[in-house]
């Protein structure tokens, strides 16, 4: 238990130190801090609506911060959730529509499976061989891939293969077959967010209950020591960016397949990059990951209505954001608030 | 092939790589310093939009570029101090304040601007018709009537690689992202050199981001760096962390996009040539036609002994 407080106290302190910041700027721009930060919670949980939504955000980021969760444990940083989560909704996509008269308990789960393995190969394959054989930086290579996919993507969309007749560059919609029903009217709540919090579990077992997991976790920790232990460090490599990249690519697939039902043409889904700041902020544990992605999903959600509301732009999440991982990552500057404070209160006893 | 004759495409391959080179120039002093900044996409981002805050407040569009080269350069330092005195991680770090600058410059521009965006009387910095080139045919079209940032990346490019690689200061911050351990015995300042590099990375990118908003436009929209942050550094490496091999490398990138948006209306997809870059930079990292080998200490913060 001491241990679980002690790991939370950073991330605590850096969403409160965020959140702080966030205020001064607000108050220097002529906002009142109190009252965006009230409109951005009843936003995010203010109704069972605004709850639903919060929670359909955070299923692609519950899962693709699970696929970066898994790489950053092994010690690789998988920079490119992003790409694998085109590839995963580009094979979820064409699964759905092109296959007809199928049973949607063959059909959902063929085209989640097939998902899965096109982001595992499209991040094990390339970055993953690269970096067990010839020590490619996997930053770079995952990052390139990210382009890479999105550019197809573009490529099947703007008049190429999978356009829909006309003249605007998505998909067709997928069959009813294929569709992940809604849970909540009028929200984007999906049954999809089982499919979520079940992936989680399963990480979870994988990374502390297995061989494998172990084994992943050593490479992370000593590739010389997991070396002479007599593991398999290439293959582990190639297995945790592979793994990686399924849970990232079924993201892809479950947001087709249970909220947007059709691919659109766009430069960014933003899931694969919140997908880092989500495993950072949970250090990656796979429960963890969980209360990151609805925390980061509340804030997207919650940053709409403190628009309406208060006036506040919404980008102010993306400032919020961006300073709690620089908090994290610079876990020092926390450390060094703690000593300072821990001194002060010390003297203060001793006189 | 009338398209690869026609003066414009090679006149928008180097303005569309000169956003791409000053920042790959700029990654090159910080990853040789032993630094991995892609927090340079963040810098370049912050720096554009304050390129035009200064340049219309003044009046002056080169008092914009200053400003936006103090703000980047402020930028760098604190990721500087952040990933060389605390020895936080660096690819963490630089994401960190990239999604700090996307935030914060959009934030910016609805609270100062509103939702028009930014004035549209922003002055822009001058274009540079060069005398005698400018009336040979073909050659004047491509190289002549840029903006003068285009000129400055030509001439800083001449001084990066001079810098790096005759000067006794270029070799200790090449030493330093070797091996630092080395470089600290033979009586150098590790960290100093390393805020160095970064700080001159910070230079570079807000060179960079102000090209794109007072130079190629006068106007600042969200994310508008789109990836060229990344993109710089994928120049960098596939240019061997070399001022001259990344430039060719920017060159190149910016051949795929002026081709492609060229090709906008035929019939071969635009979006399979953008995509030629970033195979490339893999091909390049794999080892395809000589492998790309990053300074040995590149990435790796470093405590001084003392």
């Amino acid at each position: 238990m001491k241990n679980a407080i002690k790991e939370l106290y950073v991330p605590v302190l850096s969403v409160i130190i965020a959140i702080i910041i966030g205020s001064i700027i607000m108050i220097i721009t002529g906002f009142n801090p109190i009252t965006a930060y009230v409109s951005l919670f009843i936003g995010a949980f203010g109704s069972v609506n605004n709850i639903a939504n919060t929670l359909a955000n955070s299923v692609p980021l519950i899962l693709t911060g699970l696929g970066v969760a898994i790489s950053f444990r092994a010690g690789l940083f998988n920079i490119g959730a992003e790409g694998q989560y085109w590839i995963g909704a580009i094979v979820g996509v064409w699964i759905g529509y092109h296959f007809q008269g199928l049973p949607w308990y063959i059909h959902i789960p063929f085209a989640l499976v097939a998902a899965m393995i096109a982001g595992g190969l499209w991040a094990g394959i390339i970055p993953g061989f690269a970096k067990a054989y010839t020590g490619a930086h996997e930053v770079i290579t995952t990052m390139m891939m990210s382009y890479i996919a999105i550019y197809f993507s573009h490529f099947l969309l703007e008049f190429g293969p999978m356009m829909e007749k006309g003249s605007i560059p998505q998909s067709p919609k997928i069959q009813a077959s294929a569709v992940i029903p809604f849970m909540v009217k009028n929200t984007q709540l999906s049954y999809g967010i089982f499919i979520a919090l079940i992936a989680a579990a399963f990480v979870y077992w994988l990374m502390f209950k297995t061989t494998w997991g172990f084994e992943m976790r050593a490479v992370g920790l000593n590739q010389r020591a997991s070396k002479y232990a007599g593991m398999n460090v290439p293959f582990n490599i190639v297995l945790s960016l592979g793994l990686s990249g399924m849970f990232a690519g079924l993201a892809g697939a479950v947001q087709m397949l249970g909220v947007q039902h059709r691919l659109y043409d766009s430069f960014t889904s933003g899931y694969g990059y919140t997908a880092i700041v989500v495993a950072l902020l949970a250090k990656n544990n796979p429960i963890g990951v969980i209360f990151a992605a609805i925390l980061f999903a509340a804030l997207g959600t919650g940053s709409q209505l403190m628009q309406l509301n208060a006036q506040v732009p919404g980008q102010l999440a993306d400032v919020i954001t961006g300073l709690i991982i620089f908090f994290v990552a610079a876990d020092k500057i926390i450390k060094l608030f703690r000593e300072k404070f821990a001194k002060s209160s010390k003297e203060e006893a001793s006189v | 092939m009338d398209i690869l004759l026609n003066p414009q495409l090679w006149a928008a391959t180097l303005a569309m790589a000169t956003p791409l080179a000053l920042p790959a120039l700029g990654g090159t002093f910080s990853e040789r310093s032993g630094v991995v900044n892609i927090a340079m996409e963040g810098i370049m981002l912050i720096a554009a939009f304050f390129a035009v805050v200064f340049s219309y407040l003044t009046g002056n569009a080169w008092m914009g570029l200053l400003g936006a080269i103090i703000v980047g350069i402020i930028t760098a330092l604190i990721f500087a101090w952040a990933a060389v005195s605390l020895t936080a991680d660096q690819i963490i770090l630089g994401m960190a304040i990239n999604i700090f600058a996307s935030g914060i410059t959009a934030y910016l521009l609805n609270t100062m601007y509103g939702f028009t965006g930014t004035p549209t009387s922003t002055p822009m910095l001058p274009t540079v018709d060069i005398p005698v080139l400018d009336r040979i045919p073909f050659l004047g079209g491509v190289l002549s009537g840029h903006s003068v940032i285009v000129y400055l990346m030509l001439i800083l490019l001449i001084l990066a690689d001079y810098f790096l690689f005759h000067t006794n200061l270029g070799l200790r911050i090449r030493a330093v992202g070797e091996n630092p351990e080395a470089a600290e015995t033979a009586g150098i300042d590790v960290i100093k050199l390393r805020y160095l590099g970064v700080g001159l990375s910070g230079f570079f990118s807000a060179l960079g981001g102000a090209y794109l908003s007072i130079a190629a436009l006068n106007s600042f929209s969200p994310d508008m760096t789109n990836g060229r942050g990344y993109i710089a550094l994928a120049a960098m490496i596939f240019g061997k962390w070399t001022p001259f091999g990344s430039f060719g490398a920017a060159l190149l990138f910016g051949f795929a996009t002026a081709l492609s948006m060229q090709l906008q209306n035929t019939a071969f997809s635009k979006n399979i040539i953008m995509m030629l870059p970033y195979i490339l930079t893999i091909l390049a990292l794999v080892g395809v036609g000589g492998k790309s080998v990053a300074p040995a200490a590149d990435g790796i913060p470093y405590t001084p002994k003392k």
